[in-house]
């Protein structure tokens, strides 16, 4: 039953992203450099009406007009960063995937350092103290005055 | 003695921050997620904020001929109404604008059409005509004019996304506002009813609209 299923659905699952991949393949461009431009900044930029889909995989209007500006800026030879910020300029940076170090996104990338050397610190701090505990002498002075007093009385007993 | 008394109460201060932390990182989680839950996932900033209206040449809607610019409109604060008859939300906020065109708010349309010639919508410019007039008719008519952006250029230059959006415009041509969603008594208080009554009366016409 498992086994008839995977061959049944398998392959229609195949055709569905085959489907999918070639929707929109509708354009057509001078040289294979700018083919490969137009996919990766679709791929790239995100629909703003959308929540979370970038130009390439929505179907939103907005997305397919998009679309179309990129094919036509690409096609008049403007190259990514070009794209990008002609789109950051009407969208802001909510239409790139790749958010840009500004103060305002600093946090994105020092998080992550901070986190690993706040966790650095813990450890050894950690270690530190655990060291510190196992070189306390479990023994104490009250213990070695029991000690001498107990062989005090040892003595005494032999001295006898 | 008394070393390992003191001892003993720091390891049991230990103890305690040792159940308290995850509780206190839970509850600084919840906050966080209680914030986003009443946080508007479309609300972004607008990148044309306090940018100036851009460069366009467009028709009128309903008048075969004639031309819009830019300069042609700047001058007054005015309010730049994206719609279209296909807009759902737009059918909601027509009574309300129609109302503050009466106040003396001066609104300018800026039409979104969608027919896409990859479903094979041919856009007939007549047929269009006779659905904005008949809304407009139903609903109450805001616009002194509207602009068509058959192109939809002059919307991807502005930043729209969608129908309805509302620009409020400087009298210098600088856009000062820009509302995503529909225009309503409350959204016209809070964002557009202070900064409206101050351009316009920095402008010498100070409209019934604004200070009422």
């Amino acid at each position: 039953m498992n086994r008839l299923m995977m061959i049944v659905v398998l392959p229609l699952l195949l055709l569905n992203s085959v489907a999918a991949l070639s929707a929109e393949e509708t354009h057509k461009f001078v040289n294979p450099k700018q083919k490969m431009l137009y996919q990766e900044l679709t791929d790239e930029l995100r629909c703003p009406k959308c929540q979370n889909q970038n130009i390439a995989d929505s179907n939103a209007g907005i997305a397919k007009d998009l679309r179309n500006k990129v094919y036509k800026l690409v096609s008049e030879g403007q190259d990514k960063q070009q794209v990008i910020d002609f789109m950051v300029a009407r969208y802001g940076y909510f239409v790139y995937y790749k958010p840009p170090v500004t103060p305002g996104t600093i946090i994105l990338w020092l998080l992550p350092i901070l986190f690993v050397l706040f966790t650095l610190v813990l450890i050894w701090l950690k270690s530190k103290r655990s060291q510190s505990v196992e070189e306390e002498p479990e023994w104490n002075e009250a213990q070695e005055q029991q000690l001498a007093a107990l062989v005090g009385q040892i003595k005494g007993i032999e001295g006898n | 003695m008394n070393n390992s008394s003191t001892d003993k109460s720091s390891t049991s201060k230990n103890k305690l921050w040792f159940f308290l932390a995850p509780f206190v990182i839970f509850l600084l989680l919840v906050g966080f997620l209680l914030k986003g839950l009443f946080s508007d996932p479309r609300e972004r900033d607008s990148a044309i904020m306090n940018q100036s209206l851009p460069d366009f040449a467009l028709n009128d809607l309903m008048v075969d001929g004639k031309q819009w610019q830019k300069d042609k409109l700047i001058g007054e604060a005015f309010l730049l109404n994206v719609w279209g008859t296909w807009c759902i939300t737009c059918d909601q906020e027509l009574p309300y604008l129609t109302e503050l065109r009466q106040q003396g708010v001066k609104i300018v349309g800026l039409y979104y059409d969608q027919s896409d010639p990859d479903f094979d919508e041919k856009l007939d410019i007549q047929q269009l005509r006779l659905g904005v007039s008949e809304k407009l008719l139903r609903l109450g008519n805001p616009y002194q004019f509207n602009i068509f952006d058959e192109s939809r250029e002059m919307l991807l230059d502005l930043g729209v996304t969608g129908a309805p959006e509302t620009f409020l415009v400087d009298a210098k041509g600088v856009i000062r506002v820009h509302h995503l969603g529909d225009v309503n008594p409350r959204v016209w208080q809070s964002k557009f009813a202070g900064l409206y009554a101050q351009l316009s009366d920095e402008n010498g016409t100070i409209s019934k609209g604004g200070t009422k």
